[in-house]
């Protein structure tokens, strides 16, 4: 197993090095926060791949498949829809008309100050939520993964990947991100495909003895009783006899979450900024939504491969599908592999979430709601952020500490619920319509936040009674009924985000904001006057 | 954002040429935004609420679940082609606005 920590150790060593080449060409703010604007679109698209596929789709995904079958595949459609929206209707508005944070798109028209306060909370709560949920995933992994060497203890895991994250952002900045970034998406890839290839090796190639296998499946189930499914089945996870009848309209939630949230997720929409112009961020979504749908197709490999190969009896819990099934097919060697790959993973996502989270701090809240806008000293953008980055780290390794025995899953599909009811209703309002106005992206910002937090709190997530003898990480954190009946509060926080900005604006005119659309306009999709790439 | 420019946003909004461009990409991004959405949310709303006929397998054991999900990932990449193609037609069109005048 020392293996996977060699391996794991290279990634680090190469990264370390890609950072101190970054750190070399990080003159000024613009190289510090949009590497120069000077990634090409294929980079980008690799970019946004490595920022946006976490260890929950690798290993999640596939230990739901193995384990639901076809409800856990359907779950991966979400993730690369989702991109016809940022494609579509976000990416290039906002390169045109931003400069380093989304609030810069909200602020173009509105009065900026309490716009990009509102944003910056949001912002930032969204990244922190991410970013617990990825790091505690570090720690349990490798409890699972390095069980043989002890002394890795899941605090030192957590610090590990804490510490890793900061020295990217504070020294490398964003270059440094993205190329840590696009680094991951090729081994991540490289891994995926090459475990897709054994699978089917598994079954000689032949898609209808692999299919066939899926649909007669034959193993233990947990009271020891041996039962024959078809996992091409819908219905055995979200299905309606198994959830109480809200499975279906969970499933729903979740998806409008999915395909709204991904284009008001800060850490993914700062990328878009890093690129020479609107066109080159459009080829870049489009180089994403390759990698990202190849992957998510590949899922189908690894989670029925585990479920045909290993049957979900030998498979420890749902994270160790991917794993378990590279061991049962490539050796050590690729279990160790595919071990390293998990953590760099991780590491790449939450460097890009630290990145964007210091951003909006040292830009919005900093600099143009405390300073109205003006540098006092050359430079002091930049070092706030880099402070921003300490602390940000340090809040997360100590708050992921903290909760590392909670029942914390409801983490991402909060990040997830927030940006769909707090950030997207107002950015879709302020590239679109005439009338929106400085109370009503307020209003939408802060109902859009407080009701996906309040949902999620009332829903099964976090409430409900368990039996004694559930351990601590698995139980309910309010041990009474569930008041809201889904888990994924998108079906009604969405439309009251989208409400509120509404009613807000009409409440509340503002006649500057609506004569600043037709220059809004313009910009938006003529790319006059947006932000040229610095030369390097 | 308050750096002086010489552009006159209000005069080229305010062309006939703009006009047009502009209601021409709404239109299709509207369309295609709806047409998107619908066909996404058909696949949980088909397999949650009628899953006994996308159980019926078509493609040897493949059934109309399984090859619904698979066609998502197909129409997205296809959505995105076209848009792609538009876009570039709307480049053109954008620079010779903001050139010619």
């Amino acid at each position: 197993m020392t293996i996977a920590v060699w391996m794991f150790l290279a990634f680090v060593v190469a990264t370390l090095g890609i950072t101190v080449w970054a750190a070399k060409k990080n003159t000024g703010a613009s190289a510090y926060f949009a590497a120069g604007r000077s990634i090409t679109g294929w980079q980008n698209g690799l970019a946004v791949a490595g920022d946006y596929m976490s260890a929950a789709s690798f290993l999640g995904i596939s230990g739901m498949i193995a384990f639901f079958g076809y409800d856990g595949f359907m779950y991966s459609v979400g993730w690369l829809v989702a991109y016809l929206t940022v494609l579509i209707v976000v990416a290039e508005p906002l390169r045109n008309a931003g400069k380093y944070t989304m609030a810069d798109l909200l602020a173009y028209r509105l009065t900026p100050r309490p716009v990009r306060a509102m944003a910056s909370l949001s912002t930032i709560t969204v990244s922190t939520f991410y970013m617990v949920a990825q790091m505690i995933g570090a720690g349990t992994l490798v409890k699972l993964l390095l069980k043989d060497l002890p002394w890795i203890s899941t605090e030192w895991a957590i610090i590990g990947v804490g510490v890793l994250m900061v020295v990217y952002v504070v020294f490398g900045g964003m270059l440094a991100t993205t190329w840590v970034q696009i680094v991951k998406a090729i081994l991540l890839m490289t891994g995926t495909i090459f475990l897709s290839i054994l699978v089917m090796k598994h079954f000689g190639f032949s898609f209808a003895k692999f299919f066939e296998a899926i649909a007669n499946l034959t193993y233990t189930d947990k009271s020891g009783v041996e039962v024959t499914r078809n996992f091409l089945e819908p219905g055995m996870k979200f299905g309606a006899s198994v959830t109480n009848g809200w499975g279906p309209l969970d499933l729903i939630s979740l998806g409008l979450a999915l395909v709204f949230g991904t284009a008001g997720l800060p850490h993914i929409l700062v990328r878009f900024y890093t690129v020479p112009d609107a066109k080159t961020a459009r080829v870049s979504v489009v180089w994403a939504m390759v990698i990202i749908g190849i992957f998510y197709i590949l899922t189908t490999f690894l989670g029925f491969g585990a479920a045909t190969i290993l049957t979900p009896t030998n498979i420890v819990t749902d994270n160790m599908a991917a794993p378990q099934l590279a061991e049962a097919l490539g050796g050590p060697v690729f279990f160790a592999f595919i071990s390293a790959v998990a953590f760099a993973t991780i590491l790449a996502v939450v460097a890009g979430l630290t990145i964007s989270a210091s951003a909006s701090f040292a830009h919005d809240f900093y600099t143009n709601v405390l300073h109205h806008g003006k540098e006092h000293r050359p430079g002091e953008e930049v070092r706030v952020a880099r402070i921003t980055a300490f602390v940000v780290g340090a809040i997360s390794i100590f708050l992921a500490i903290k909760l590392q025995n909670v029942n914390v899953a409801f983490l991402v599909g909060l990040a997830f619920a927030v940006a769909a009811s707090a950030n997207l209703p107002v950015i879709v309002l302020s590239i679109f319509w005439k009338k929106f106005s400085t109370t009503g992206a307020v209003a939408g910002l802060a109902v859009g936040l407080v009701s996906s937090i309040v949902l999620i709190i009332l829903s099964p997530s976090i409430m409900g009674i368990d039996a004694p003898d559930v351990v601590a990480a698995k139980r309910h954190l309010i041990q009474a009924d569930a008041i809201f009946p889904l888990t994924n509060p998108g079906i009604l926080s969405i439309p009251l985000g989208f409400l509120a900005a509404i009613i807000g604006s009409l409440m509340k005119r503002e006649p500057e904001a609506e004569a600043k659309f037709a220059e809004l306009k313009v910009r938006a999709h003529t790319g006059l006057g947006s932000e040229k790439a610095t030369a390097h | 954002m308050s750096e002086k420019s010489p552009v006159n946003w209000e005069q080229l909004e305010a062309k006939p040429e703009f006009r047009a461009l502009l209601a021409r990409k709404s239109r299709f991004i509207i369309g295609s935004t709806i047409f998107f959405v619908a066909y996404y949310f058909a696949l949980p709303v088909l397999v949650g609420y009628f899953p006994e006929i996308m159980k019926k397998e078509v493609l040897g054991r493949l059934n109309w679940a399984y090859l619904f999900a698979l066609s998502q990932f197909f129409m997205a990449w296809a959505l995105a082609f076209i848009y792609t193609r538009k876009a570039a037609i709307w480049d053109k069109e954008a620079a010779a606005i903001v050139h010619g005048h």
